[in-house]
Parts: structure tokens; C-alpha cells; sequence
């Protein structure tokens, strides 16, 4: 994942693990001014930060709304037409899942979401990863990808709704072998 | 359906917004309204839940091994400094 954020602030991966690299010798070194006010990993991705803005050609900047992608992330084909009675109204409804325990959540649904999250564009991949995998604050991730907070919530809800629909599928399969 | 009730199609693209709660208090109304109302849409809002909360099962990545050893050796060279 530090990686993954440092490339996103530099031309190349190897750069980018430099970049990674020069952040722990920089942690390693400031260790002792490390004053509390933020998490010990809040504060190493912001030196990472910091290392890959200074050295990179290329910044993250607050994107156009527009570039994001603005379809929706349910099928249209879900819903009921203008002319229906009820518009916009599900045709049908998504089917529950198995609760937890009868799904019992395998290391394979585990994988199955890892490659979904991998498969994802890359700053959905990056936003997802940083607030559910590592469980980030919105703020923090705003900061450490300089993105908006309005930026930020798009890229996360078209990710978790990229997941959702993946396991929806999964789900599906199960139910009918 | 009042004329200002959500509609399915909107509600879906609310729920990371209300998850977070950055909806103003009007829409969170709507909203919170609706999926009490709508069987549907309260299954998506807790496939939602069930999708971030298997997201948070996943084990980060681990330190990619010449990366690590390169890591190792440069606090090795830094120490000795």
C-alpha cells in the first residue's frame, strides 16, 4: 500500500519504492520528534507523502467531478422506467445474503474481494484500500491523496459498490450450484 | 410516495455518503425514511455494511521480500552511521 500511494505521486515503481524506502529511514530518524497528535501510521504516510510530492512529477490534485465517472453504480436496468407506476423503483429486490455464519466467510470470499479490490481502477483501488482495508479516516485519506472530501466519498462508493456487486454475483453462483 | 421520497435509484448512490454522515439532515431523513419503507433498498444499505465489513477482513499486503531486505540493509547502514 505505501507503494501503491507513492506511485501515485511518482513516474515510476521504482521510484516509488525509494520513495517508500526514504520514508522509513525518515521515520526511523524522526522517531524521537514524533509527538502523538496523530497515529504513528498517520504520521509515516505523511512523511511518505511528503518524500514522493518532493521528488514527483506528477501530483494528485482535486480531479473534475466528470473524470470520475459519473454512471451510476447500480444497472439502470434495475429500476423501473419513467413510465412505470413506481419509477426508479427496483424491479427486484437484491437478494439477502446468507448471514455470516451460514456464508461462513472463507478465506476464499476473502481472496475473491482482494482480487475484486485489484481489479478496481486505480485511485478506487487506492481510496478502498486506505479507508476499509486499513481503515483510514475520510480526512486522513483526503490528505495523504490530496483529494476532496466530495472526490474522496465518489471514488470510495463506486469501489464498495464495485465489491457489492462482485459478492452479489458470488453470491448468486453459490445459490444455484 | 411523497413527492420528495427517494426513489430506489437514488438511494443507491446515498449510501456511502450516509455511512459517513455527510448527507444534510433533510436528505439523511429521506433517506433513513426509505429504507425503513423499502425491503429492497434496506437489503442493499445492509449489503453495503457486509461488503465494508468483509473489506476490513482482508490482511493487508505484506512487505514485498527485496524491498524488505533492501529496507533491512539500508537501517543496517544507518545505524552504523
Amino acid at each position: 500500500m505505501m507503494t501503491r500511494v507513492a506511485r501515485t505521486h511518482v513516474s515510476t515503481d521504482a521510484s516509488a519504492e525509494e520513495v517508500v524506502q526514504e520514508t522509513w529511514l525518515g521515520v526511523l530518524r524522526g522517531i524521537d520528534t514524533f509527538e502523538g497528535r496523530s497515529s504513528l501510521r498517520t504520521w509515516t504516510f505523511r512523511i511518505l507523502t511528503n518524500i514522493a510530492k518532493s521528488r514527483g512529477v506528477r501530483e494528485w490534485r482535486a480531479v473534475p467531478m466528470s473524470s470520475l465517472g459519473d454512471e451510476p453504480t447500480v444497472d439502470p436496468d434495475r429500476f423501473r422506467g419513467p413510465e412505470d407506476e413506481y419509477p426508479g423503483g427496483w424491479k427486484v429486490f437484491p437478494v439477502a445474503w446468507p448471514s455470516p455464519e451460514e456464508a461462513a466467510v472463507s478465506a476464499d470470499t476473502s481472496a475473491r474481494v482482494s482480487r475484486m479490490i485489484a481489479d478496481l481502477p486505480e485511485r478506487q483501488r487506492l481510496v478502498i484500500g486506505l479507508r476499509d482495508v486499513h481503515g483510514f479516516s475520510s480526512a486522513e485519506v483526503c490528505e495523504l491523496l490530496g483529494l476532496t472530501p466530495a472526490n474522496q466519498r465518489v471514488l470510495l462508493h463506486r469501489a464498495r459498490a464495485a465489491v457489492r456487486a462482485g459478492l452479489e454475483v458470488q453470491y448468486a453462483e453459490g445459490s444455484s450450484r | 410516495m411523497s413527492p420528495s421520497a427517494l426513489t430506489c435509484e437514488e438511494f443507491v448512490e446515498l449510501v456511502t455518503d450516509y455511512l459517513d454522515g455527510t448527507l444534510d439532515p433533510a436528505t439523511e431523513n429521506r433517506f433513513v425514511q426509505h429504507a425503513s419503507d423499502c425491503p429492497g433498498c434496506d437489503t442493499y444499505l445492509e449489503q453495503f455494511r457486509e461488503t465494508i465489513r468483509l473489506t476490513g477482513r482482508i490482511e493487508p499486503e505484506s512487505v514485498d521480500p527485496a524491498t524488505l531486505d533492501r529496507l533491512l540493509e539500508a537501517f543496517r547502514d544507518w545505524k552504523a552511521t
